[in-house]
């Protein structure tokens, strides 16, 4: 089957049935996108399918319906997303191991909610555990980010 | 004389010499018994000035010893070296280095004196030297107990001054200018013409120089790094997914393998049927192992679904078969023959205890670690080396339990320390790590990467303690005259110790943590640790003993004031006896504005201080009781560290300890059944998320006369924080950890 990831096509002899996740992490390489839980709980896996913030944990790799982005092909440290440049800014992350899961749904969330409102952030926020607790700092950027991409 | 005699002789004498030169001997001298471990596998063309300073001429490499589980341990360390050794954060590279006994760690040893002596006075001060070699004799190069600051403070520096110095006198020799023409910036050794010498260029020379010892540390108000907003070295590769943890090792040639276990604690492997994993595709192999099997595959998805796959019979545990049964036992453990220490026994506690008295009992469950980062581990078993990738707070124990899986001799075990995803003590421990060795062994020259799936990092975590605390206490004239706390659970260091083949002698401090030593004058006052019979096996979990302590304190605290009719705040401050802890109850009571514990109808405000870990750290919650239940509106926070090294990391550590604190409060516990954890995920053990983490705002003070760590003191104290908001709007009180059995948050 094929697969695009971060704008490369691959070519997978794989089990379709394999959580995108591992497919990523294990024959791909993609290690920016993490293991948490397994059952949809933390988070720490999420990836856009077509700039929707999906689970990569609860998608059989076959059914993966569009172009997968990570977040390595979101920005990199030399050319960062302005999620990831707020993120330094506000030095959200402690041990960091959310924050690639976080740092893509927030994405995901000011890409259809460019002005959201605390309880916008809430909701699309809340599925991202922290286990660090750096909610506070999630927030403060997620806002930062929202001015910076209105004001581009 | 028998060997242990002589040994612990020997160990006194080396004691001595400790007492004799106290602190002021530094780290330098106090390591000189000890190999610099750089210095063997130096190339040409380098100099190991210290141990925590490697400078080729590709670079300037600061050794972090202390391991990195998210609390910026690589930060806070590489920042207290460049400090005196004068190279800018963005010119170096920190690495924790290979395992060595020179890194031992001192300010852990000095925690560990209270395990072997209780109290003050000199005997605890010798016996806390005997811990203190102890610990240098071992050589455990062990991160933990909030310890990198306060061990590395004076250390670190020391370490960077001395390499300064000695790269100034290299670059003395190289231009014939005397040293004291010459200045350090950035990196360079800087001549009176303005001209910089790099010190990788200066590091040959360097090398073959005795190194300056005994350099002045410079005044607080020279420091250029300490207290002021730096940006931590890890944020960029935290924020790009580039950072790699040790679940995103690759070695080549590596396979995955993940682990069944017995689902009791502690239980032994019984019968079982591979055939259904090798129907999986990808599984290569099953072996045996201490209490299970592992699973050998082509990818940690194949691992998973093998074990899934698996049939078998487990042989029952010998672990009680009800919770009941475990809190019987710390019921039962209230007699004088289990108690464990009476560290606190002020005025005439029995004669206090007449008339009205109040009494309460609290109860505080099992919690597991659970970091986000699964626990895992790269191991590969050669003829007679071994190699090892993985996130370890104890990687000199680590060694040493290859040593005895294998035979290898453990200076023949290299260890690479990988970043943590969190860890909060549940890498303190090394099952992963022995169970990754028991497999590679069998299949020698394979790199074998063990993951856990997270259900059975959650059911074979090696929990919190389980916790009882009963009070009695009197009031009179509207304020608290006597307060009697008993403390009852399991030895955590005992059980921790017991699984590294260690044995820890005398009264467990942890079972009283949080609670003997805090700084009220109440007249009758009386704190008992009793000691319950293991049960569960335990592991420290982020501020150990005060975790449940700092609750059952400040809740019956609470209890008594309110009988009293006091204000919490005002009459925690009446009795405060502490200077340092009285700054910041007024710290939180001036941030909050505080006046009384109901501000307005329907909302609640509670305090809490608990002196642990050597900090003073105080907090007020502010709730509402709302339709849809109790919702967490803000907290306010006031800590002393002596230093803030790091302002920003300082906030994000107490806000996230503030966080931490208060959700395993409201939601969190373990249960067993037949030794079976009942909680397997984020579904069944959950967290606080963002919708409900309240506002949280931090002030820093630094009236203590010792830098301490801040990893843990803001813990104990949120969830009696929260408990007195809660009773403050409601009227409920609440005795029981998690509060969500009784209250539902909003
Ligand atoms: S690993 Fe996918 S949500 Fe946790
Ligand atoms: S930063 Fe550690 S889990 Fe979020």
């Amino acid at each position: 089957m094929q697969l695009s990831v971060n704008g490369t096509d691959h070519q997978l002899e794989v089990d379709p049935r394999m959580p995108l996740l591992w497919v990523l992490r294990d024959l791909l390489g993609y290690t920016g996108v993490k293991y948490g839980c397994g059952i949809a709980q933390c988070g720490a896996c999420t990836v856009h399918i077509d700039g929707e913030a999906v689970r990569a944990c609860q998608v059989p790799v076959g059914d993966a319906w569009g172009a997968v982005t990570t977040i390595e092909g979101l920005g990199q440290p030399d050319a960062l997303h302005p999620v990831q440049a707020a993120w330094i800014e506000h030095q959200v992350a402690q041990c960091g191991y959310c924050q690639s899961g976080q740092i893509m749904q927030a994405a995901a969330l000011l890409s259809e909610t460019p002005a959201p409102t605390d309880a916008d952030i809430d909701d699309a926020m809340s599925g991202n555990l922290c286990r660090c607790g750096t909610y506070p700092r999630i927030r403060a950027a997620i806002k930062t980010a929202a001015a910076r991409l209105r004001d581009s | 004389m028998s060997l242990a005699g002589t040994i612990a002789r020997r160990t006194l004498l080396i004691g001595g010499v400790a007492i004799a030169g106290g602190v002021a001997f530094g780290t330098w001298r106090y390591t000189t018994p000890y190999a610099n471990p750089l210095l063997s596998g130096l190339n040409k063309g380098e100099a190991a000035l210290t141990p925590y300073v490697l400078i080729t001429q590709d670079g300037i490499t600061l050794i972090t010893p202390r391991a990195d589980m998210g609390q910026g341990a690589y930060h806070a360390q590489a920042l207290l070296l460049a400090e005196e050794l004068d190279v800018d954060l963005d010119q170096i590279t920190a690495d924790p280095g290979a395992p060595s006994a020179a890194y031992w760690n001192q300010a852990l040893s000095a925690e560990a004196g209270d395990f072997l002596a209780p109290g003050d006075g000199v005997l605890n001060s010798m016996a806390r030297t005997v811990a203190d070699m102890g610990v240098k004799f071992m050589g455990l190069q062990i991160t933990g107990g909030s310890t990198t600051v306060p061990d590395g403070f004076d250390k670190l520096r020391a370490a960077g001054a001395s390499a300064r110095e000695t790269l100034k006198r290299a670059a003395a020799e190289e231009t014939g200018l005397p040293v004291s023409d010459l200045t350090t910036r950035s990196g360079a050794v800087v001549l009176p013409d303005g001209t910089a010498l790099p010190y990788t260029q200066l590091a040959a020379r360097a090398a073959t120089l005795d190194v300056v010892q005994d350099v002045p540390l410079r005044d607080p108000s020279q420091w250029r790094l300490i207290g002021k907003p730096t940006q931590r070295i890890d944020m960029v590769a935290k924020s790009t997914g580039t950072q790699t943890y040790g679940i995103d090792v690759s070695i080549p040639g590596m396979v995955h393998a993940t682990v069944l276990l017995n689902p009791a604690q502690g239980g032994a492997l019984g019968s079982y049927d591979t055939a259904p994993a090798f129907r999986i595709p990808g599984v290569q192999s099953v072996v045996e192992i201490t209490g299970g099997l592992g699973i050998v595959a082509d990818t940690t998805w194949h691992t998973f679904e093998g074990a899934r796959a698996i049939e078998a019979n487990w042989p029952a545990s010998s672990m009680p078969a009800t919770m009941a049964d475990h809190w019987q036992a710390l019921s039962d453990s209230f007699t004088s023959t289990a108690q464990d220490s009476r560290k606190r026994d002020d005025g005439d506690m029995e004669t206090a205890l007449t008339g009205e008295v109040i009494e309460a009992e609290y109860r505080a469950p099992y919690l597991a670690h659970a970091p986000l980062e699964p626990i895992n581990a790269i191991v590969r078993v050669d003829e007679d080396t071994a190699e090892v990738w993985t996130g370890t707070q104890i990687p000199r124990f680590v060694q040493a339990n290859i040593e005895r899986i294998t035979g290898i001799p453990a200076d023949r075990v290299t260890v690479h320390v990988q970043m943590m995803g969190g860890s909060f003590g549940h890498r303190l421990e090394d099952e992963v790590v022995k169970q990754a060795t028991e497999i590679a062994r069998q299949m020698k020259g394979t790199p074998v990467k063990l993951t856990y799936a997270r259900e059975a990092d959650m059911m074979h975590d090696f929990p919190r303690q389980i916790a009882m605390g009963r009070m009695r206490g009197t009031v009179k004239d509207g304020h608290v005259e006597s307060y009697d706390l008993g403390i009852a659970m399991p030895s955590v260091i005992a059980s921790q110790m017991a699984r590294q083949g260690q044995t820890v002698p005398g009264p467990d401090s942890q079972i009283v943590a949080g609670a003997w030593d805090q700084p009220f004058a109440i007249p009758h006052h009386r704190v008992t640790g009793y000691r319950a019979p293991d049960l569960a096996p335990l592991s420290s979990w982020r501020a150990v003993g005060a975790s449940s302590n700092g609750f059952f304190y400040n809740a019956g605290l609470d209890e008594l004031i309110h009988a009293a009719g006091a204000d919490p705040l005002q009459e925690r401050l009446r009795l405060c006896n502490d200077a340092v802890a009285r700054r910041v109850l007024e710290a939180v009571a001036d941030m909050s504005g505080w006046d009384g514990p109901r501000p307005a109808p329907g909302k609640g405000r509670g305090v809490a201080l608990t002196y642990s870990f050597g900090v003073h750290c105080a907090e007020v919650v502010d709730v509402t009781d709302t339709a849809d239940g109790i919702r967490l509106d803000r907290v306010w926070v006031a800590a002393d560290v002596g230093t803030v090294v790091d302002p920003v990391n300082f906030e994000t550590l107490v806000q996230g300890g503030v966080i931490f604190g208060l959700g395993h409060a409201m939601f969190g516990e373990i249960t067993y059944e037949n030794g079976i954890a009942q909680q397997d995920n984020f579904d069944s053990f959950p967290s606080l998320r963002l919708d409900q983490s309240p506002e949280i705002i931090v002030r820093g003070l630094e009236n203590a006369r010792t830098v301490k760590g801040i990893g843990e003191p803001p813990v104990p104290p949120a969830a009696p924080a929260l408990a007195g908001a809660i009773f403050a709007a409601t009227g409920t009180r609440l005795r029981d950890m998690p509060f969500s059995r009784a209250v539902t948050f909003a």
